[in-house]
């Protein structure tokens, strides 16, 4: 079985996933006067402008990266939490339920976050 | 309390006699202190002079063969290794290593730590087996390449990391420091093939995944050697070998003879032997 040692370097992975791109929020939504990203706010003022909000909602790539975040932050969070959750040192059968509900919930938020961000992308195409 | 003063020591031990009692319970008993005494020789003042039915395990009172693993004042050690003194006071409470079973008194039930250590074959995995069964020569390791396990085989398999582990303590499928450390210990041997044997057990739920680094099997190791350290450098081991980044070695051959090598220049000839 290779399965933990598939998981744990997803989970690595993922981790550097979010160390990114979170960086990349941050630089966006909250470092924008030291470190300007013009094409990302570009009316100016603050990240949270309707017209900035917009802007950035217009970028496909943009919406992308909510999406990989969504995953990469699901996967992470919900990954560590069933690692917590075992060392409860539940019964096998509590286990393969509680795998089995975590993957559940996380397909449930990814898809409802991966409607979300294309809806979103959508209207601010259509604006 | 000084050495100078200590005249009498108390000996709190937790007992359990699987024939008599339902659960383990507390005993003390007084006996004279004598100078340089280690745990160890108090459990034998005890058993001589207060309890004859005490049990334990020891062999060769001097940390070597990791017999005589106990919790000391709360701190997994070996007994023949632990001066009473170092202890800080006059009363020293001993108990069998938790998170294994009690046989009897102060003996734990190793055997699953044994199973779990065989069951990451930690010996050296070739396939050159006639070359192991009858050897013509040492396997070439340099140095450096010896550097990068000796620690880890320095390890008397007392079971002291076991007892301090607190995700051995809960979780049954985790192998626990030792059998990983002990299969790091192998994996970073040059002179072994055996990565890829070994891997079908630490891929899976008995490997390091659940360690979160608590480092509590390196601090009481009674021979310094930092499993800890192990099982991180396993994770990455394991990580790359996913990534298929991981550098599998060929086992080292078999080194050349001295007779066979050219002597460099400049180097003299050893003296002739005397006798």
């Amino acid at each position: 079985m290779m399965r933990d040692q598939k998981l744990w370097t997803w989970h690595l992975a993922a981790g550097v996933v979010i160390l990114f791109l979170l960086g990349l929020h941050m630089t966006v939504m909250h470092l924008n006067v030291t470190v300007p990203l013009k094409g990302l706010n570009p009316a100016g003022g603050h990240p949270i402008d309707w017209q900035n909000v917009i802007a950035r909602g217009k970028i496909g790539a943009f919406a992308l990266t909510y999406v990989v975040l969504l995953g990469a932050a699901l996967f992470h969070g919900l990954y560590g939490l069933r690692n917590i959750l075992f060392e409860l040192n539940p019964a096998s059968w509590l286990k393969r339920t509680v795998s089995i509900v975590l993957l559940l919930c996380g397909l449930a938020l990814f898809s409802f976050g991966t409607w979300a961000a294309i809806a979103g992308f959508s209207l601010a195409k259509a604006m | 309390m000084s050495a100078k003063n200590l005249t009498e020591v108390t000996y709190r031990i937790r007992r359990f006699d699987p024939d008599g009692d339902t659960a383990p319970h507390w005993e003390e008993y007084s006996i004279p202190y004598s100078a340089g005494m280690t745990v160890l020789d108090g459990l034998w003042k005890v058993k001589e002079m207060r309890a004859p039915d005490l049990a334990w395990r020891s062999s060769c009172r001097m940390g070597v063969c990791g017999s005589c693993g106990m919790l000391v004042n709360g701190k997994a050690r070996l007994a023949c290794n632990t001066q009473v003194t170092e202890l800080g006071g006059d009363t020293v409470v001993v108990a069998p290593l938790p998170n294994f079973d009690i046989v009897r008194d102060l003996v734990p039930e190793l055997a699953p730590m044994f199973d779990s250590h065989r069951a990451l074959m930690p010996h050296v995995i070739r396939e050159d087996v006639q070359e192991q069964e009858h050897p013509t020569g040492e396997f070439w390791q340099s140095a450096h390449e010896l550097e990068q396990y000796l620690q880890f085989s320095y390890c008397i398999k007392c079971g002291c990391c076991m007892a301090a582990c607190p995700t051995f303590a809960t979780d049954a499928l985790y192998s626990g420091p030792m059998p990983l450390g002990q299969a790091h210990r192998y994996n970073s041997d040059t002179r072994d093939g055996g990565f890829s044997a070994r891997k079908r057990v630490l891929a899976g739920e008995a490997g390091p995944w659940r360690c979160h680094f608590a480092g509590e099997c390196s601090r009481v190791c009674p021979k310094g050697v930092d499993p800890a350290k192990a099982i991180q450098l396993m994770k990455r081991e394991l990580v790359l070998d996913y990534l298929r980044l991981h550098k599998q070695h060929r086992p080292a051959t078999v080194a050349k003879k001295a007779t066979e090598t050219k002597r460099r220049e400049g180097i003299p000839e050893p003296p002739a032997p005397t006798v």
